[in-house]
């Protein structure tokens, strides 16, 4: 049910619409979105961050609720393990079952490793699954990688790492191609053309797409091809420590079953992190866009190891989260609306920005519009929202339009009776994703040996802001690129005496700095369980 | 104070906001989710779930993670269920009717009884699916299973044993692969880079400066 208020507003956007259609909204100046960024991003209130107290970026800041993590309390202090038995003994082992795990064991498979995956849910419980919009690649005429290069980095604020970016923008149009002899299903003309659109940051038309399902086309297919070549998947079973040998190279990680809590040892070669995000940490009271396992257990269990993050103190905000109804709070609204021509408007009916700003700029834009501007639809929950105008699409493409190009937004909305297609819908920034990560040389290794990571657990990509398509694309890329590598390192690596001393000697930094701690980490889970008389 | 409902989670009653999802109103109950819950969006099909209204004979279903609690609702997740998956090398393959037949012969026996669109959560057409794979018409039923998320409710109810979900990720596999028309334009730019065409335009940017870097963005031209 709609609000007298939400009502009137709408009354408002609708008298507005038709002069809408066409508009040409100016984008913003370099020094506006610097200025915008400043006063309304999340990732420049101070309140939201902590110092680090040891391990190797110690000094910097990074959000307060990974930094509790970071230096939180080993799972595996004071239980009596047994490294000289484990339970498995691989060459690759791939910690996660999304999108960039998968590819990474399909690439170390097809190069002959022995390969396993563990996953703390089940394989494509993933951020991979949830994404909607598309995939990036410069595979047209007019297009090239040298200038997805310049809009990647530009909206990554010139701090991608130049290394990685050019191995995501030149190794992307093989991407494309991988998934779509893989079987994947991408929106293609009658002559087979792709059917490409801009993504906010784009100069070009590159984002390709399967419908708004583009992450679960994606990660159904190399799901199936993970189980069509017969890799084991060790699934509801999380990663809690990394394991290293006496030469000081990652070996093999102490496994805990979710359901029963047994632990295992795994003993490895080469490892390869490729845990995801970290949304369900809700940073800074944000809801999230996030899958249930996004608890950045990738980034506690690196760190511990040694191994350096980059960037871990930006955090993108999708500008599109759902701001009501509340069941649906949080969920994301993919860019593609913006992309098939939908403007954001305020409670006036008044389109106040460009739609296709980079990410962090819109998500600013709309915190201003419902906080210094007074210009927000209130919702029940006591927040804000601005309308993105979805019925513009069908005005734009025709009716019908909405049905076939984003039936997932469709069908999410009218499960609560809200028509997309007559009516706009209520967005505010989400907790989206992990700007940065642990950081990797272009080989997909972190600065300790036999350690790789792949896909949103990795810092450096994507600067200090991800466009949108950019993930995906990376997942493919950097998981097929580290099950190559992690493969290829498998065969030159003898693995040692294996040892924990690593968790030791970082609890006793702990212990000199001073912290004490009662967090256990990796959280593995968050807790939305309410606790009454217990 | 919130309006409130009653809900059965496997057959307990508890008092739980209206307002609620099935997912949240088993969290606000007490209970901690280790299986059954994935994406919380609706994508990922880890929370398939029957209920059925206190009074009325139907059973319906639902992810719940989208459907909102009603009074009288007696639920049962179904976080996991025996399903079949046929392997194959999707390079060997070929979209020939006969490959359907040697994986998934069981198709054949459907009986026609539609109960696993009846169950459906996404409201596809299921056993009509099923019937353009029975043909051999891959691409019908790629395209009309394409919104699957493979919770698996379908299989439950099938009195034929049918996996429809993997059968419809096979018609799409032959369908992305091997039917759909292939793309020119993908090809000839893959092979260029293979090639080192793009090597030079590439380290030509990459040796810029910052501030030709940010001269170069500001300025560049944008697709209409």
């Amino acid at each position: 049910m709609l609000t007298e208020e939400m009502l009137a507003s709408i009354k408002k956007v609708e008298a507005t619409r038709q002069a809408r259609l066409g508009m040409d909204l100016r984008k913003m100046t370099a020094d506006e979105k610097d200025a915008l960024l400043k006063e309304y991003h999340p990732d420049y209130k101070d309140a939201g961050f902590e110092t680090l107290h040891v391990g190797p970026n110690k000094g910097e800041k990074v959000p307060s609720e990974l930094r509790h993590l970071l230096e939180g309390t080993s799972r595996v202090l004071g239980k009596d393990i047994d490294l000289e038995n484990p339970k498995y003994d691989v060459d690759v082992l791939i910690i996660g079952g999304g999108g960039a795990g998968s590819s990474a064991a399909i690439e170390a498979f097809n190069a002959g490793a022995n390969t396993m995956i563990v996953t703390k849910l089940r394989i494509g419980d993933a951020n991979t699954m949830m994404a909607e919009g598309g995939i990036q690649a410069a595979d047209k005429p007019n297009d090239s990688p040298a200038i997805h290069y310049v809009d990647a980095l530009g909206g990554g604020h010139f701090c991608n790492k130049p290394e990685l970016l050019k191995k995501l923008v030149c190794d992307a149009p093989g991407a494309i191609k991988w998934l779509n002899d893989l079987g994947v299903m991408f929106d293609k003309e009658e002559d087979g053309t792709m059917v490409t659109t801009h993504g906010g940051g784009t100069s070009r038309k590159r984002m390709h797409a399967c419908k708004d399902y583009s992450g679960a086309e994606i990660m159904r297919v190399l799901r199936d091809e993970v189980w069509n070549l017969g890799i084991p998947v060790v699934d509801y079973t999380a990663a809690i420590e990394l394991i290293k040998d006496e030469n000081g190279k990652v070996a093999g990680a102490v496994l805990q079953n979710m359901e029963t809590n047994e632990l295992y040892v795994a003993k490895a070669k080469t490892v390869i992190i490729a845990t995801g995000g970290a949304g369900r940490l809700h940073y800074q009271g944000f809801p999230t866009s996030n899958h249930y396992g996004a608890t950045a257990d990738g980034l506690i269990l690196g760190y511990r190891a040694g191994a350096p993050l980059l960037y871990a103190d930006t955090i993108q905000y999708h500008p599109t989260g759902v701001a009501y109804p509340s069941q649906i709070f949080g969920a994301l609204v993919t860019e593609k609306v913006r992309s098939l021509g939908a403007l954001l408007v305020n409670v006036d009916g008044e389109a106040f920005m460009n739609p296709l700003e980079t990410r962090d700029v819109t998500a600013s834009s709309i915190i201003r519009e419902c906080s210094t501007r007074g210009k927000g639809v209130p919702t029940p929950g006591g927040g804000y929202g601005v309308w993105l105008d979805t019925p513009m699409i069908e005005m734009i493409h025709g009716e019908g339009a909405i049905e076939k190009r984003i039936p997932a937004m469709l069908r999410m909305y009218l499960q609560y009776g809200i028509d997309m297609r007559k009516e706009p819908i209520l967005v505010y920034p989400t907790l989206h994703y992990q700007n940065g990560g642990l950081k990797i040389a272009a080989n997909g290794m972190t600065d300790v040996e036999n350690l790789f990571v792949a896909g949103e657990a990795v810092g450096g990509i994507h600067g200090r802001n991800r466009l949108m398509g950019n993930s995906l694309l990376d997942i493919i890329v950097f998981g097929r690129n580290a099950g190559q590598n992690a493969a290829k390192a498998a065969k030159e690596t003898t693995v040692g005496k294996l040892t924990l001393s690593h968790v030791d000697a970082f609890q006793k930094e702990l212990d000199d700095a001073g912290i004490e701690s009662d967090c256990v980490s990796p959280k593995l889970l968050p807790d939305y369980t309410r606790k009454v008389n217990q | 104070m919130e309006k409130t409902v009653n809900i059965y989670i496997m057959g307990k009653q508890y008092e739980v906001p209206a307002s609620l999802t099935i997912m949240t109103a088993m969290e606000y109950a007490g209970y901690k989710y280790v299986r059954g819950c994935g994406c919380r969006n609706g994508f990922c099909g880890a929370c398939g779930t029957i209920y059925r209204i206190k009074g009325e004979f139907e059973l319906k279903t639902g992810l719940a993670c989208q459907t909102q609690v009603q009074e009288g609702m007696y639920i049962s997740s179904v976080p996991f269920f025996p399903t079949k998956k046929a392997t194959y090398d999707i390079r060997e393959i070929k979209p020939t009717e006969q490959i359907m037949m040697e994986l998934y012969p069981e198709i054949y026996s459907c009986i026609g009884c539609n109960a696993c669109t009846k169950v459906c959560p996404q409201s596809l057409p299921v056993m009509q699916y099923i019937a353009y794979a029975q043909r051999g018409e891959y691409k019908k039923c790629a395209d009309t299973s394409f919104d699957c998320v493979a919770c698996g409710l379908c299989s439950t109810r099938c009195p034929a044993g049918i996996t429809h979900a993997q059968v419809a990720v096979l018609a799409r596999r032959l369908t992305g692969k091997y039917i759909a028309p292939e793309t020119e334009h993908l090809k000839q730019r893959v092979a260029e880079i293979e090639n080192g065409e793009w090597d030079a335009p590439v380290a030509e940017v990459m040796a810029k400066s910052i501030d030709e870097l940010k001269d170069l963005y500001n300025n560049r031209d944008i697709e209409k």
